[in-house]
């Protein structure tokens, strides 16, 4: 299959403690990342993407949260078995990450220069000088005008886009093999969106970088990833590549997503499309397909237990029992 | 920000200016003189010493007198104190309520936003949970009895510390029981503002990109949190100040410091004029002087503050 594989998530399950319950945010998820791959990660609020992701970094708050069980496996080893210092090596350094909000991602207090040369001395282990040349170089990469003069900025002296690009400019000045980037366009307008997924793009590329793009928004993905993993409840739901995804849809899930993107090629619709009923709550969750009582194939199996991951042709990966049938009945 | 700087500075004296005024008429109004006394003196006397004093002459004449002579720094003669001049008590007593107060507010600063730090570091801990029930005795048990309770332990029973006095009658030991009862208040109020604003800090999104660049915990702590996490406890210097100052007289009066906590309040039951107002436009001076720097330290730490 895949060559050279440089990420390797298990059976992740990620949980939280509440006064209410048990959250499994996460709750056995397991995806590869290869070497300069694009891998769009889509679900949507509270489906596990975000959460997945910052366990794979182990940033996950504690209390309340809790790595249950699963191994990350980057450069040979397992994250969850790295001490701190080595974690440490790992976050910023070998793999950079990208926040939704860029308004309150970056640390109001300091300049961007004090910012992003603390990163690049720790990983790069370079002068300080040094260091903030390259900090200019990344931003005039990512384009920022008259980046010598901006370095010394604050944050609050940049747009909203703009901000991106710096956290953009940050998160790849120290050549990670990955980017994670966890909805980087959610809050930005529509214009900006596009100039910032072109941005990741081109740099990925340029760089050699993998990215990892964590979005509910379908038209990112369609628009830049290789391979896609549709998350749902904690789980994956269905893998494959984009235009698998895309032009054949598998998991009444993903139909269903699809489905309810709003088309301006077709005829006036009276009313958008959308998946009836409510993403269900991850407290407690019965050993159930946690999508049947919103899904249309819903059987008698689905409500009593999960379906496992069946490989279809290609690198195609679905959980409905719908397929269970047929692969079995082959 | 220099203009700004020069504009608060100016702006500090027609506050000044409002406070004595106020101030004088207020004391003019209240019964009683600094020469009414059990005793009667004749009128022929007391006439006398009114006119020594000016105080023969209309109001208004009086209250311009008396602003003219504050201006050039003369805070005027006392009136119960015969022979001294009240910047003579001031000169005398206000370096060491200035030492009290500056050393039991750094006292207060650095152990409370260090104990909030760890506290915040190691929230619901035994430590945390130990350090906010310190705390909240600390802001409810008033000064004048945590003062003596502190005397009764550490100078009476265990007999580490004089009991009272000042620098002279025993050196630097002197100065420990009064510093650290007056601390307490602060301490514990400062300690859990900065928890809190700690707390809020660490789990701000710009702390998540920290932790996700590899930072280590001290560099976050000290280098990403504490600039914004230490804005609350500096807006609530200012404030503090002046509860120290008024703190002080409380501790001053309990330890036997010859501050200006001691004059502030026998002035005032003695009825003298001029050293009520010297008293007063030292306070609100420190008062207000205090607030100023409140403000500027404010735009340094915060770079979004912009003054113009």
């Amino acid at each position: 299959m895949n060559k050279d594989i440089i990420l390797k998530v298990d059976n992740l399950r990620t949980y939280f403690n509440t006064d209410d319950g048990v959250v499994k945010a996460v709750d056995g998820v397991s995806f590869e990342l290869s070497k300069g791959e694009t891998l769009g990660i889509v679900g949507e609020s509270g489906s596990g993407k975000s959460v997945s992701n910052l366990s794979v970094m182990n940033l996950i708050p504690s209390p309340p949260g809790k790595i249950m069980g699963g191994t990350v496996t980057f450069d040979g080893r397992n994250i969850f078995d790295l001490n701190e210092e080595e974690l440490r090596n790992i976050r910023g350094g070998k793999i950079g990450m990208i926040f939704q909000d860029p308004m309150t991602s970056l640390n109001p207090f300091l300049r961007i220069s004090t910012q992003m040369i603390e990163t690049i001395v720790l990983h790069k282990k370079v002068s300080k000088d040094d260091a903030r040349k390259r900090a200019i170089e990344m931003l005039e990469l990512v384009g920022i005008p008259k980046a010598e003069k901006r370095v010394d900025d604050y944050p609050h002296q940049f747009s909203g886009g703009m901000r991106q690009r710096v956290m953009i400019a940050m998160a790849l000045s120290c050549d990670p093999e990955i980017l994670i980037a966890d909805e980087p366009t959610s809050a930005l307008d529509v214009t900006i969106q596009a100039q910032i997924l072109e941005l990741i793009q081109d740099l990925s590329k340029k760089l050699g970088t993998a990215v990892i793009m964590i979005t509910h928004d379908l038209g990112v993905v369609a628009g830049m990833c290789d391979n896609v993993n549709v998350m749902y409840a904690g789980r994956v739901v269905e893998k494959g590549t984009n235009d698998e995804i895309f032009a054949d849809p598998k998991h009444p899930y993903t139909r269903g997503l699809i489905k309810s993107v709003p088309r301006l090629d077709r005829p006036k619709q009276k009313k958008l499309y959308s998946i009836e009923g409510q993403p269900p709550n991850v407290i407690d969750l019965p050993e159930c397909c946690p999508f049947y009582p919103r899904c249309e194939h819903a059987m008698d199996k689905c409500k009593t237990s999960y379906p496992p991951a069946v490989k279809l042709d290609g690198s195609r990966e679905v959980s409905c029992w719908l397929y269970e049938e047929k692969t079995s009945g082959k | 920000m220099s203009k700004y700087i020069l504009r608060r500075a100016l702006g500090l004296i027609p506050t000044m200016f409002i406070i004595v005024t106020i101030c004088f008429f207020f004391i003019r109004v209240a019964p009683g003189g600094p020469f009414s006394s059990e005793k009667k003196l004749p009128p022929q006397i007391l006439q006398n010493i009114q006119k020594k004093y000016n105080m023969d002459k209309p109001l208004m004449i009086q209250y311009v007198k008396y602003l003219t002579d504050v201006a050039r720094g003369d805070l005027g003669p006392s009136y119960k104190y015969k022979d001294y001049d009240v910047n003579f008590f001031i000169k005398e007593s206000l370096p060491k309520s200035m030492l009290l107060g500056a050393l039991a507010l750094l006292l207060a600063v650095i152990l409370g936003i260090g104990t909030g730090m760890i506290s915040s570091l190691r929230q619901n801990s035994f430590w945390d949970y130990l350090s906010m029930s310190v705390a909240v005795i600390g802001i409810s048990v008033p000064l004048f009895v945590i003062a003596p309770v502190f005397m009764y332990i550490f100078a009476m029973k265990l007999q580490w510390l004089p009991v009272a006095g000042w620098l002279d009658d025993g050196g630097v030991k002197m100065l420990i029981l009064p510093v650290v009862s007056l601390s307490a208040p602060y301490f514990a109020t400062v300690a859990r503002l900065s928890r809190a604003s700690f707390l809020e800090s660490l789990r701000s999104d710009y702390i998540r990109t920290a932790k996700a660049k590899g930072l280590k915990t001290s560099v976050i702590m000290f280098k990403h949190v504490l600039k914004g996490a230490s804005l609350p406890v500096v807006s609530y210097l200012g404030p503090a100040f002046s509860g120290i100052i008024t703190g002080s007289i409380v501790i001053e009066q309990i330890f036997r410091i010859p501050g200006l906590g001691r004059h502030f309040v026998q002035s005032a039951f003695n009825r003298d004029y001029t050293m009520i107002m010297g008293t007063v436009i030292v306070y609100s001076l420190i008062l207000v002087i205090m607030n100023f720097l409140v403000d500027v330290l404010y735009g340094y730490l915060d770079p979004r503050i912009s003054y113009k």
